[in-house]
């Protein structure tokens, strides 16, 4: 795993913090505990530590699992910056990409025994902006602290 | 929680299982695979399961437990069982009701209500 350029997490104007890792979930616990660090040391409160941290989850685990399809050796890129005004991360695999309007709503009753895909419903809900792009191989997502 | 640690702790209760998590994050992929198969041998070892899941102390769970919970459903369904997930903490129970599965699973406030629940329910 790299780390790039990044000032002290709790510096309200910090620039972007980088991570390259392996599609492992173990890596990305230790990618998951900084970026949860940074968040912490920026004051938010514990709903919106409980938020982001679901997302973060979400967001590197389809990744992982759904972007890599477990693969060791694809990568996942991330990009996070927090300030104690707002949170924002870039997450990118090295997969084929998916389309959002294809994945089922998982909200549907039809769906509701299906034993997965709702990471994207989670994020959506819980962040105040996202955005998918390269072909959803990239989904990047910014939350505002709540007060 | 130490490598080892069974991830739930069983007791029976007025005639139910009572299932408590003993970690209070149900994340990782390895940790949910373990809580589900805990949970499916607990369902196997009766003809007409009544499971409680008890969420005390959990303050943190990801989709992937939310199908290991649906898989249990299932299971116990299945065997003509009954589920209840109980004492799940409101930032948790919004997950539920986000995804609409709080109208797939009876949940209840509190551990005594769940147990109540079984003897009401025909």
């Amino acid at each position: 795993m790299s780390r790039k350029s990044s000032k002290s997490p709790a510096d309200s104007t910090s620039k972007p913090s980088h991570f390259v890792f392996p599609s492992d979930y173990a890596k990305m616990r230790e990618v998951q505990d900084q970026i949860m660090a940074a968040v912490h040391a920026n004051g938010y409160d514990n709903d919106d530590l409980f938020a982001i941290k679901l997302c973060v989850e979400e967001g590197l685990i389809n990744a992982i699992k759904h972007g890599n399809k477990l693969d060791a050796g694809k990568s996942v890129h991330v990009k996070f910056s927090v300030t104690p005004e707002r949170f924002e991360i870039t997450i990118r695999d090295e997969g084929a990409g998916f389309h959002r309007q294809a994945v089922p709503d998982p909200t549907d009753p039809a769906n509701w025994e299906k034993p997965s895909g709702r990471g994207l419903l989670l994020m959506e809900a819980y962040m105040n902006e996202i955005e998918y792009a390269a072909e959803g191989r990239q989904i990047r997502m910014m939350k505002l602290k709540t007060r | 929680m130490s490598t080892g640690t069974p991830p739930i702790s069983v007791t029976d209760l007025k005639g139910a299982r009572v299932v408590n998590f003993t970690d209070s994050k149900i994340l990782d992929e390895a940790n949910i695979k373990n809580i589900g198969d805990s949970i499916a041998a607990l369902i196997d070892e009766s003809p007409q399961p009544r499971i409680l899941l008890d969420f005390t102390g959990v303050d943190h769970l990801s989709s992937a437990a939310l199908g290991m919970l649906i898989n249990a459903n299932k299971r116990v369904k299945e065997k003509n069982g009954m589920l209840r997930l109980a004492h799940i903490k409101p930032q948790i129970y919004d997950v539920f009701v986000i995804t609409k599965l709080n109208m797939l699973f009876k949940i209840l406030p509190t551990r005594d209500a769940a147990l109540d629940s079984f003897a009401n329910t025909v």
